[in-house]
């Protein structure tokens, strides 16, 4: 260990403590502003603009209004609201993006190429664009009114869901060819060769489809507001906290809005961890494919 | 088996009389030769689509030349003291009605080729004597040979229903008046390619706003694609280095700001850099500025702030996704240039960038179309501000959040629409441009 430090010219050492200084700097800058919002979550003065950067005092009274004021802005009703949409949303989601990329990646039909062509013109197009019609839709399907409005909503963010196979199409395309042909020599369907082969061995795509889908309803924030419109019963989480912080709320919620970004950054982050490594293979496997 | 494809027109032209008659009534030859289920099932579809046609279809066609005439009455009641409306049309109903009977009308066209189609094989295979798959094999082949067609139809049906019929829908409000300008909100027209005209006319005020928007557009993209790009590059760069240690803790401080959503990160960003925001009060403490920094005030400040906090929340995903194919560069080439006396400096520009280039263009052309479409940036931060009086379009709006503007704040349904497919045929000429040509498009077989 000695002799190898000392073989380390002085200059190399140099931009060595360079480099890690570099770093050192860049991840203050990345992590400061998390650090700030999980401070402003406890903060116990009100307001947005305070003139310390530190709290003065730490409270868990943010997290208890978030949870128990139902009278100006009702986050509780918002959160189940939300977490209903999020779990049919999460299983018919899962479901049409597996079956469209391991239909893509694995049997060869004429519909095929073009399929990819059509996916691949219709995300070309502004998301808004069929974001205006969908809603006119929604209206003529008499969707955006009332408790309705969820179907509309569940409708809209797993309706499409099928253009978006590229990072399980990736995936699967990793998984030799040859264990299938296996399998269908000896007697197994394409069904069979689907559930219970090409599935077991795609848990981290499976984990990681099912976990995005999930969160998808969770941050979407401008379609769940064209759909919503006025009907505050019916907002979801993001909704409600963009109101937090326009003019009226902005004093008196500000604080409250640190918490629940907090809370929905919670399951978000668990799943970037844990789906770091999957993620990067994922999408090395898309830019193959 | 005859060699030769069989298409709807061999069908007619040299099937026999079944099958010709199968033109009329739908299903019959597929019906009278074995497969009886099929057959009625499609001679259903077409019985609902003949009573849909009858019914609703036909008169709704016929409205979607016009778009209908009658205006909404205003009548003074003078009893009630009120003005009572009668039902006018709406337009806007008509024309969706009528984008979805074209739809219907196109689905049963390909309906009718594709049983044509069946007839005259089923014909062909029962004069050869094979073996006409019966209902049950049918139904068991759909787990097998043709899963494909259980596993996509949901999903296609949800992409046709809500992304294919949306986005007609849309483009054809281009070519009409629906604008709450003069009033066109519940009775509109056709009207050419008029909006076209506005748009592109550099002259007028909407031309003005557009070819500024759209300049702005662009260079935000070509900024935000290639300095997350080459940053996030970078910064993987460093962190991979053999001398790096901690490498895992690096990683994780930049992976966590991708835990947090993007429009929290966004809307405190907003917060944070308001005049009297952290930022400002932190640099005001530290007796480094008097004055707060005008940062969505002023237009070229905006923007460059907008840059930079896109490259905060774009460089870990860089990061991320490029770690990997950094690994995969031969180490022979870093090995060769070092021989032939490179620094490092020149080692990046002539081997690792233009190796991650020809591997990662898919992913670029991705990332580029993304920008151009990035609502979420512009939108949460500077809301497309600063505005100057008159315009419709902020000084950092893009084209995307100038649609949202256009169409759900002031509703002017058919310059928006406008906007969209100009933003289309942009991406499409930047794309067809690149990706076509990229050896990963080409080869897509090869990799696998």
């Amino acid at each position: 260990m000695e002799l190898e430090r000392n073989r380390i010219s002085p200059r190399k050492r140099a931009v060595n403590f360079l480099v890690h200084l570099l770093l050192a700097v860049l991840a203050v800058i990345w992590v400061l502003p998390i650090v700030w919002i999980v401070l402003t979550s406890f903060r116990a003065e009100k307001g947005a603009y305070t003139n310390t950067f530190l709290p003065q005092g730490y409270t868990l009274d943010n997290y208890i209004k978030l949870f128990t004021d139902r009278n100006v802005l009702n986050f509780p009703k918002m959160f189940t609201n939300t977490l209903i949409i999020a779990i049919i949303c999460c299983v018919l989601s899962t479901f049409f993006v597996l079956s469209v990329a391991y239909s893509l990646s694995r049997m060869r039909f004429g519909f095929r190429k073009t399929y990819m062509n059509i996916a691949m013109v219709l995300g070309l197009f502004p998301g808004f664009m069929a974001m205006v019609a969908q809603y006119f839709i929604l209206k003529s399907m008499s969707l955006t009114e009332g408790t309705a409005v969820r179907l509309g909503l569940i409708i809209v963010y797993s309706a499409c869901t099928g253009l978006s196979f590229q990072i399980a199409k990736g995936f699967f395309d990793t998984i030799p060819k040859s264990i299938d042909e296996a399998a269908v020599i000896d007697g197994a369907t394409q069904w069979q060769v689907f559930t219970q082969i090409t599935m077991p061995l795609s848990k981290p795509i499976v984990i990681y489809t099912v976990m995005t889908s999930f969160i998808a309803p969770w941050v979407d924030f401008v379609f769940a507001k064209v759909v919503c419109r006025a009907n505050a019963d019916q907002f979801t989480v993001a909704i409600g906290l963009w109101n937090m912080l326009q003019k009226e709320y902005l004093y008196q919620w500000y604080t409250c809005f640190a918490a629940g970004a907090v809370i929905i950054s919670i399951p978000i982050a668990i799943l970037f961890i844990y789906m770091q490594r999957f993620y990067v293979e994922g999408m090395s496997g898309a830019v193959k494919g | 088996m005859e060699n030769k494809r069989i298409t709807a027109i061999r069908a007619l032209r040299y099937g026999d009389l079944i099958t010709r008659l199968s033109a009329i009534v739908m299903g019959l030859g597929i019906a009278l030769r074995g497969q009886l289920a099929k057959g009625i099932l499609i001679f259903l579809l077409e019985v609902a689509f003949l009573v849909f046609m009858i019914g609703a279809g036909a008169s709704r066609l016929a409205m979607l030349p016009s778009l209908g005439t009658q205006e909404q009455g205003e009548v003074w009641n003078e009893a009630k003291q009120v003005y009572e409306y009668t039902a006018g049309d709406n337009s806007q109903l008509i024309l969706l009605e009528g984008v979805i009977t074209c739809f219907i009308i196109a689905g049963i066209i390909l309906l009718w080729v594709l049983q044509m189609r069946k007839a005259y094989r089923l014909q062909l295979m029962k004069e050869q004597g094979e073996h006409v798959p019966t209902l049950k094999e049918d139904l068991r082949s759909l787990l097998d040979g043709n899963l494909h067609i259980t596993l996509m139809s949901l999903p296609c049906i949800g992409i046709l229903m809500f992304n294919i019929v949306p986005l007609v829908y849309m483009i054809s409000m281009a070519f009409t008046t629906y604008s709450k300008e003069d009033e066109h909100l519940m009775l509109f027209d056709w009207d050419g390619l008029r909006q076209f005209q506005r748009v592109l006319n550099l002259n007028g005020n909407i031309g003005r706003q557009f070819w500024h928007v759209l300049g702005w557009t662009v260079v935000w993209a070509v900024f935000a694609t290639f300095l997350n790009y080459i940053l996030g590059m970078v910064l993987a760069m460093i962190i991979n280095r053999k001398e790096t240690k901690w490498k895992g803790f690096w990683r994780f401080c930049f992976v966590l700001s991708i835990a947090v959503p993007q429009f929290v990160t966004l809307m405190i960003m907003n917060i944070m850099l308001q005049p009297s925001g952290a930022v400002n009060v932190l640099l005001t403490n530290l007796g480094l500025i008097t004055s707060p920094l005008p940062f969505w005030t002023n237009a070229t400040w905006a923007r460059v702030t907008i840059i930079i906090i896109n490259l905060w929340i774009g460089i870990p995903y860089t990061m991320l996704q490029v770690t990997g194919i950094l690994q995969n560069i031969p180490a022979d080439l870093y090995e060769a240039a070092r021989i032939d006396g490179a620094g490092p400096v020149k080692i990046f520009f002539s081997i690792t960038l233009p190796y991650m280039l020809f591997v990662t263009t898919p992913y670029l052309i991705t990332s580029f179309v993304g920008n151009i479409n990035n609502f979420n940036v512009i939108y949460l931060l500077s809301g497309g501000g600063p505005t100057y009086v008159g315009d419709t379009a902020g000084q950092t709006d893009l084209l995307v959040t100038w649609l949202y503007k256009l169409t759900v704040d002031q509703q002017y349904y058919n310059l928006g629409a406008v906007i969209g497919i100009m933003t289309f045929i942009i991406l499409t000429i930047v794309t067809l441009l690149t990706y076509r040509n990229s050896g990963s498009y080409k080869n897509e077989e090869a990799f696998m």
